[in-house]
């Protein structure tokens, strides 16, 4: 039968099995650090590779020009995923439940506002009077 | 370079008696408090058992407390609107234009930030953990922390009545009457200061809550096995954490404006004012859920408690929570309906925000369905969350109506509005904390609050309530316009009158209500709370002692089921005789600190000398705040231990009260 | 509360209980305090995601002033992109050697962070001096209120990290690789590298998309 009595009892944790704390490896948690430095460099290089790519699109004329912002919307999504994996550690894993969750959430809200925001804002300017009317009006 | 910026002897209103008048007795009553205090030598107390506590327990109560002042100063606020539209028909009234905007801006100010969210995250602050059975938040200073900052933004506000000036553009400081332009005073400036230094204790404090629930409960307890006001806490705190970051990017840009000439949301430049509504109700309508859902959470832990029955669709309940909380969202826009964004975008968020009611509906529905078939006694808890059922339906479907924007068109800034919000707010919100705080004052305290003087209390609440309210919807629809100074319509008239004798009738519910604490204190004797479960309750924190001890649980709960308390107590009662004592240990706790308290009144400073351009002292108070956060961030010795012979005893003397309770009920039967 | 305790004496805690699991008070201590501090950057992430809604919102607002392929010095960006990226390779280094108890590796890293982080500033506030200069400040439109609060609020951002790298060298220092010191390593970490997930949003939507136009 366990209890907590003898320990500090604040940091009692979940239920699931084992989580993992955000930005933790487990490798890295038993001091390997061929393997954690791995994961950096691997993911550094992803990352160099994107941003270079990212650079180029915005000035080269090989990509129709009007689908340069989804191009590189999507070449951002790609390296924050980059970062999330290699760096943040963030996996699917079972022991990183919670912390996706989290991530989720506020990638909904993220996309709510933003998108939210414009389709709103768009319509609102578009509706509003335009200037030289408003000006009329005040004689 | 004036070493005190823009303040000056000005800055006190001297030419205005109401103020001064107001000025002085406060002044008075601080300094007779304070030498009180000091002569009967309490402070060492006050400083060491509630300034420096980390205790969720005790900040809990801090904040609760916190709000019952700022609810007097609101609702004071309220009177002089009454009276004022009362008499000024046709007629100047007794309160300038000048004055009384800036009435209806502190009054609306107040009661939502300083009165409401205190309230519910106070009640939270001081339930959840002991619900979850564990022994704290997961961040206790952080806690502390967060209090002291939301007292922080309630000093601020009440300051500008003495010195300088408040906002006079409403609630919610719309531009360009927010701008530098049209605002060139401090009143903008203080408003928003004390928001956002309180923002970030309400961050800190949505930050801690969701970790608490998520990371921190008693071994076994999983997520439907966690009482319905701890799913509540999870969706409010969820909200919390996501759209108070949206108040403060929004009030940062207003500041930029106004202070650095930036061209968010001014007329020229490229500013584009509608984008600050837009924003500002992108947190205002996830923060009214913020409000409500602990209050619904209050209600469901009353009704399944007084019912003497488990709550009704546990599981749809939890759905119907964590929809509202995603829903929250997804209606903003209809705040704003006649802003212009256009038909479709009108009926969208027009549609979701009908869809919205029916999670509440399905928790209505479960409510009673809680009652039925119950043996339903019918304590003040009870009285308030009936009322609640009554008064927030009523409110919810005034609400659908303005939902749908051909009838906002006509709605919308009427006195219908206000009365809609008021009488979700009120009905929601203030009954559902009025709930809570008869409920768990017991368990907070030690002692019961007199019933019958919460009755009568509660009756002249919510009837007080439907007289003062009840009459705008009808001038709404008749056409009267909110915030209105005076007014020259006859027929207007009578209602603001039978308007103004409601609020009376609410201010006799709040003396009763001040009466019942003072009352009960004084026979706190007969109140007494022997066992700590009073109500015969069925969750965790009818486990403990009232009040609970510091460390909470002498050993901590292994759940087993829903509502392992109940489940233990009948078995027990079977018996009639408590389980064996458990083995006891020693308990690491955390060591209680002022940094909270001091980083507050850097703050305090800091804000202050924000608002008047003091430069220097901005740079100092920063500097100090910062130091303060180092000094704190070497400490050493993190928590302190409370000896097991202490667990012990305080634990014994509980249980020793709960066999005496048991042989009691034994022999009776 | 001994009542409840001890009437589940007798039940058998499977597997799933991870304090039979082996796993300390510490490790525990180590994910809630890493959790908190996970939500706190979400929050973050949405008070910057407000910030861009208006930089979306103001983009085309120039008030007959520049707008961004007027203002935006690529070559600068890059080098920005590639001081601040190295930086995350040098704290994930950092925080490998916190792990580890490697002190050399542990200050190393650190250092080297810092003063890419300090090299990203200097860029930037260069950046905002020329463009003050110019006359393109941001009391200039609305387009460039949003640009120096969103950008400026990533800077201020870094800012506050660098301030927090020193008391975490100077912490390591005074009082060694303590548990506590470790789990607020692994919030800076997190802090650092959030900072950079911002930083390739902004490099992205509001630097390359504003040339490309």
């Amino acid at each position: 039968m366990s209890t907590n009595g003898g320990e500090s009892t604040l940091a009692v944790h979940g239920m699931e099995q084992g989580d993992t704390a955000p930005g933790d490896e487990r490798v890295v948690a038993h001091a390997e650090y061929a393997q954690g430095i791995k994961g950096y460099a691997i993911g550094f290089v992803l990352a160099v590779g994107l941003t270079c790519v990212s650079f180029y699109m915005a000035r080269s004329s090989l990509v129709w020009a009007p689908s340069i912002p989804i191009a590189l919307s999507v070449l951002a999504m790609a390296q924050m995923g980059v970062h999330l994996v290699f760096f943040l550690h963030i996996t699917t894993g079972p022991d990183n439940v919670n912390n996706v969750l989290a991530l989720a959430f506020g990638v909904l809200i993220v996309m709510l506002l933003v998108f939210g925001s414009l389709w709103i804002m768009t319509h609102l300017n578009h509706m509003a009077m335009p200037m030289d009317q408003m000006m009329k009006m005040q004689r | 370079m004036n070493l005190l910026g823009k303040l000056s002897w000005e800055a006190v209103p001297f030419h205005e008696p109401i103020v001064m008048v107001t000025s002085g007795v406060v002044a008075t009553a601080i300094t007779a408090v304070l030498i009180w205090v000091l002569v009967k030598g309490y402070f060492p107390y006050i400083w060491k058992e509630w300034l420096s506590s980390v205790d969720h327990k005790k900040i809990g109560v801090m904040y609760i407390m916190l709000a019952m002042v700022m609810l007097l100063r609101g609702f004071s606020d309220a009177i002089l609107m009454r009276s004022q539209q009362a008499l000024a028909m046709n007629a100047p009234g007794y309160l300038p234009p000048d004055h009384y905007n800036q009435i209806f801006t502190a009054h609306g100010t107040m009661m939502i930030f300083f009165v409401a969210m205190p309230f519910v995250i106070g009640l939270m602050n001081f339930v959840v953990p002991l619900q979850l059975g564990t022994r704290d938040v997961a961040f206790p200073t952080l806690n502390s922390v967060g209090f002291w900052l939301t007292a922080t933004g309630a000093l601020l506000v009440n300051i500008s009545l003495f010195v300088g000036e408040f906002a006079r553009t409403g609630w919610l400081p719309y531009p360009p009457l927010s701008e530098l332009q049209y605002s060139p005073g401090v009143g903008v400036d203080y408003y928003l200061w004390a928001l956002q230094i309180s923002g970030v204790g309400t961050l800190l404090s949505g930050v801690n809550l969701v970790t608490t629930v998520l990371k921190v409960r008693a071994p076994g307890m999983s997520y439907l096995r966690m009482p319905m006001f701890c799913w509540t806490t999870l969706a409010s705190n969820l909200l919390i954490v996501a759209a108070f970051p949206i108040l403060t990017a929004t009030f940062a840009m207003l500041l930029l404006d106004r202070y650095l000439g930036f061209h968010f949301f001014t007329n020229d430049g490229g500013g584009n004012l509608m984008m600050f509504m837009n924003l500002i109700w992108a947190w205002g309508h996830p923060e009214v859920y913020i409000l409500v859902l602990p209050a619904f959470g209050v209600f469901s832990e009353v009704f399944s408690t007084f019912s003497r029955k488990p709550l009704f669709g546990y599981r749809s309940m939890v759905i119907a929570t964590m929809a509202i909380c995603v829903l929250a969202f997804m209606v903003w826009l209809h705040h704003f309906f006649t802003m212009g964004a256009g038909g479709d975008v009108n009926a969208i968020f027009g549609i979701a925000t009908m869809i919205i009611a029916v999670p509440t509906g399905v928790k209505i529905f479960n409510w009673l369905f809680t009652m039925y078939g119950g043996r339903v006694v019918f304590h003040t808890p009870v009285l308030w969350a009936i009322g609640f059922v009554v008064t927030f339906v009523i409110g919810g479907m005034t609400g659908v109506l303005l939902a749908v924007p051909p009838a906002d068109f006509v709605l919308h800034n009427s006195l219908f509005l206000v009365a809609h919000f008021h009488n979700v707010i009120i009905g929601g919100v203030l009954f559902g904390a009025f709930a809570g705080y008869t409920y768990w004052f017991p368990k907070a305290f030690g002692f019961k609050l007199h019933e019958g003087i919460g009755k009568a209390a509660f009756w002249f609440w919510i009837v007080g309530f439907y007289v003062a309210f009840m009459p705008l919807y009808w001038l709404g629809l008749d056409g009267m316009t909110r915030r209105m100074q005076h007014y020259d319509v006859p027929e207007w008239r009578p209602w603001l009158l039978v308007a103004a004798f409601g609020a009376v009738l609410i201010a006799i519910g709040i003396g009763l209500q001040i009466w019942q604490v003072v009352y009960s204190i004084r026979h706190r004797e007969e109140l007494r709370d022997l066992t700590g479960d009073p109500w015969d309750g069925r969750s965790l924190e009818w486990a403990t002692a009232s009040p609970p001890p510091l460390f909470n649980f002498a050993v901590l709960p292994d759940v087993e089921g829903e509502e392992t308390y109940w489940v233990v107590k009948r078995a027990a009662r079977e018996r009639a005789s408590l389980s064996a004592e458990p083995k006891y240990v020693d308990i690491e706790m955390p060591r209680n600190s002022p940094v909270g308290f001091i980083c507050a009144f850097f703050a305090t400073i800091l804000g202050f000398a924000l608002i008047w351009h003091i430069w220097w002292l901005v740079i100092a108070a920063f500097l100090g705040a910062f130091a303060t956060f180092v000094v704190f961030a070497w400490r050493d010795e993190h928590e302190e231990v409370i000896p097991a012979e202490t667990v012990a005893r305080l634990d014994r003397e509980n249980r020793a009260s709960r066999s005496a309770a048991l042989a009691r009920l034994a022999a009776s039967s | 509360m001994s009542a409840v305790h001890a009437a589940a004496k007798g039940h058998a805690h499977g597997a799933d209980l991870t304090e039979a699991g082996g796993h300390g008070h510490a490790e525990s201590q180590r994910i809630v305090v890493a959790y908190g501090f996970w939500i706190f950057l979400i929050s973050d992430i949405i008070m910057f995601a407000a910030f861009f809604a208006t930089y979306a919102v103001l983009t085309d607002s120039t008030a007959g002033g520049p707008s961004g392929k007027d203002l935006f010095g690529i070559g600068n960006v890059a080098l920005e992109t590639a001081f601040l990226l190295t930086s995350s390779l040098t704290c994930g280094l950092a925080g490998i050697g916190a792990q580890a108890r490697n002190q050399k590796l542990f200050y190393i890293s650190m250092a080297i962070t810092f003063v890419l982080g300090a090299a990203f500033l200097v860029l930037e506030l260069r950046e905002f001096a020329e463009m003050i200069e110019a006359g393109a400040g941001p009391s200039r439109s609305g387009f460039l209120s949003a640009f120096f609060a969103l950008i400026g609020c990533h800077g201020f951002h870094v800012t506050a990290g660098l301030l927090w790298l020193l008391t975490m060298m100077a912490q390591v220092y005074a009082k060694g690789f303590r548990d506590d010191i470790l789990r607020r390593m692994l919030c800076f970490s997190l802090f650092w590298h959030t900072l950079d997930i911002i930083w390739v949003a902004l490099f992205s939507l509001v630097y390359l998309v504003g040339v490309a136009q």
